[in-house]
């Protein structure tokens, strides 16, 4: 794995964060998924930490006494530049399906009057990419998608709503994303889906990982009702891929 | 039980917070000002991650239907035992059938009550504090009945506590944030040599503050942000996360408060005023 320039800098008195170079990037997001690995296998174990990454960086914050900064510092470097062995958690690619209806795609039509495109082509643009989740946050629960094709790249609104449905897809910038909670919001809604993205009465409430690929497929309305009811007696399987490390 | 007979503006049941789950974006949540929650805790000889009550501004009615102890911190809010005051930072016996009430604010804004051992709410994702998207609401409401353990033979080893009380500092000690450097000195200026009002947008998710500065154009790539993290929009305005603020952001983080600044500005309302100070 090529080791990249990381800055290493205090975040309050509890966390320190860390940079990689400032893009969107898949290597980036490996790197730093393979080091938070090895930080919470190998060298803080404790589950005081919490670490959180999201696209080019990784916050770690101990709940505990103030870090001291300096210090730290030199063991995090230390810890960066070692030949890092860890078997890396599986990464799973998630197929979930939406249902791009008009009912719930409430801005199908307008996008595809600005782009030129038809609602058929812009549904099979969504579902023929492979996403990455970059990060986990907003709500609990939501996914910064990344590695929407250029294409399907649009604003948020101008006017974010004040009432976004639970299970919106949407698209803004480059990226797209579930809403899993009714929310406000300002992305443009395309379709829903069907699987509840954040369920706190498991054990593991939000079952995607930052690192992990999500692949959408069309279904139809009766489908959706289908999965809608399936998930919500507890009997929806979620399809999943296992991807090699 | 505890009965909540009325529940005043905004009641809710917190602890010390919901860990674990950062990366999955559940906000954290817990007592907003975790200092006074952590005294009265201390005065009960509870565990200090027990469940109290917060009770912001205008506060509730309450029947105890089992005799026990019970202490009150934080924001003064003319405390009443069967119409009997009672101060803060001290051992209150209650009995079975007692009810306890709150006036007038007097000073501060959230206002703690702690009960020997702790309420006894299902534990969600680890943690008894009501945040909406885990626990369905993030209040109590009319009528609702809280658990508790009934501790009739406590023998408090102190009975009061002297509070070094911070509701009237204004001062929010800081340390600079990931993005601080991106500041320029005008801005810095602004930032430190005046003072800032709260604005009507405050709650348990971020406190804004009324007069802006000069704000920051360029975009960051999505980042986590923390309780206590002052964010600046591209407007100018400075938003201050709070304990159920989300766990990710995308405006620049000027500055992160203290622990102890969460607390002194989680007893701050609407117009009140603060100053950073660099620590």
């Amino acid at each position: 794995m090529k080791k990249y320039s990381i800055s290493i800098r205090p975040f309050g008195k509890h966390a320190i964060l860390l940079e990689w170079p400032s893009r969107v990037d898949r290597d980036i997001l490996e790197d730093i998924l393979q080091f938070t690995q090895y930080l919470r296998e190998c060298c803080l174990k404790s589950d005081r930490w919490e670490i959180v990454p999201a696209y080019n960086s990784v916050t770690l914050i101990y709940r505990e006494e103030p870090i001291e900064f300096d210090d730290f510092k030199e063991k995090l470097k230390n810890w960066y530049n070692e030949d890092i062995k860890v078997v890396n958690r599986q990464r799973v690619l998630w197929r979930l399906p939406v249902c791009y209806d008009l009912d719930f795609g409430i801005d199908l039509i307008e996008i595809a009057e600005r782009s030129g495109m038809s609602i058929g082509e812009i549904v099979s643009l969504h579902t023929s990419h492979v996403y990455t989740v970059f990060g986990i946050g907003f709500l609990p629960g939501f996914t910064y998608l990344g590695g929407l094709p250029e294409i399907l790249e649009f604003d948020r609104r101008p006017q974010p709503r004040p009432k976004v449905v639970a299970g919106s897809v949407g698209l803004a910038g480059k990226q797209t994303g579930i809403y899993p909670q009714e929310s406000p919001g300002g992305w443009n809604i395309i379709g829903n889906c069907p699987v509840p993205m954040f369920n706190p009465k498991e054990e593991e409430p939000c079952f995607v990982s930052v690192g992990d690929q999500v692949q959408f497929y069309s279904v139809s309305r009766a489908e959706y009702d289908l999965h809608k009811i399936e998930s919500e007696v507890g009997i929806y399987k979620l399809e999943k891929i296992l991807l090699d490390a | 039980m505890l009965k909540i007979l009325k529940s005043g503006l905004f009641t809710t049941l917190q602890d010390m917070g919901r860990y674990g789950f950062l990366d999955k974006g559940v906000p954290v949540a817990g007592c907003m000002d975790s200092f006074s929650a952590k005294k009265i805790n201390q005065l009960l000889e509870n565990d200090s991650a027990v469940a109290v009550l917060e009770i912001t501004m205008t506060g509730p009615t309450l029947l105890f239907e089992e005799a026990t102890y019970v202490a009150i911190g934080g924001a003064l809010l003319s405390a009443t035992l069967n119409n009997e005051p009672v101060a803060n930072y001290e051992v209150i016996k209650v009995s079975g059938g007692d009810i306890l009430s709150f006036g007038k604010l007097e000073k501060g804004f959230r206002c703690y009550l702690a009960i020997k051992g702790g309420f006894k709410t299902p534990l969600v994702l680890g943690s008894r504090s009501l945040f909406s998207s885990v626990t369905k609401k993030n209040h109590l409401v009319d009528g609702e009945e809280l658990p508790y353990g009934a501790s009739p033979d406590f023998k408090p080893k102190i009975s009061k506590l002297k509070v070094d009380s911070f509701l009237d500092e204004q001062v929010l000690t800081v340390s600079k944030g990931p993005e601080y450097d991106s500041l320029s000195d005008k801005q810095l200026e602004m930032l430190f040599y005046k003072a800032f009002s709260i604005a009507n947008e405050n709650n348990r998710m971020a406190y804004q503050l009324e007069e802006k500065i000069i704000g920051i154009k360029t975009s960051m790539i999505t980042s986590a942000t923390l309780p206590g993290t002052v964010q600046l929009t591209p407007s100018g305005k400075l938003i201050i996360l709070m304990k159920d603020g989300q766990t990710t952001g995308g405006y620049p983080r000027v500055l992160q408060l203290s622990d102890r600044a969460i607390s002194v500005l989680a007893q701050k309302k609407y117009g009140d005023e603060v100053r950073f100070q660099l620590n």
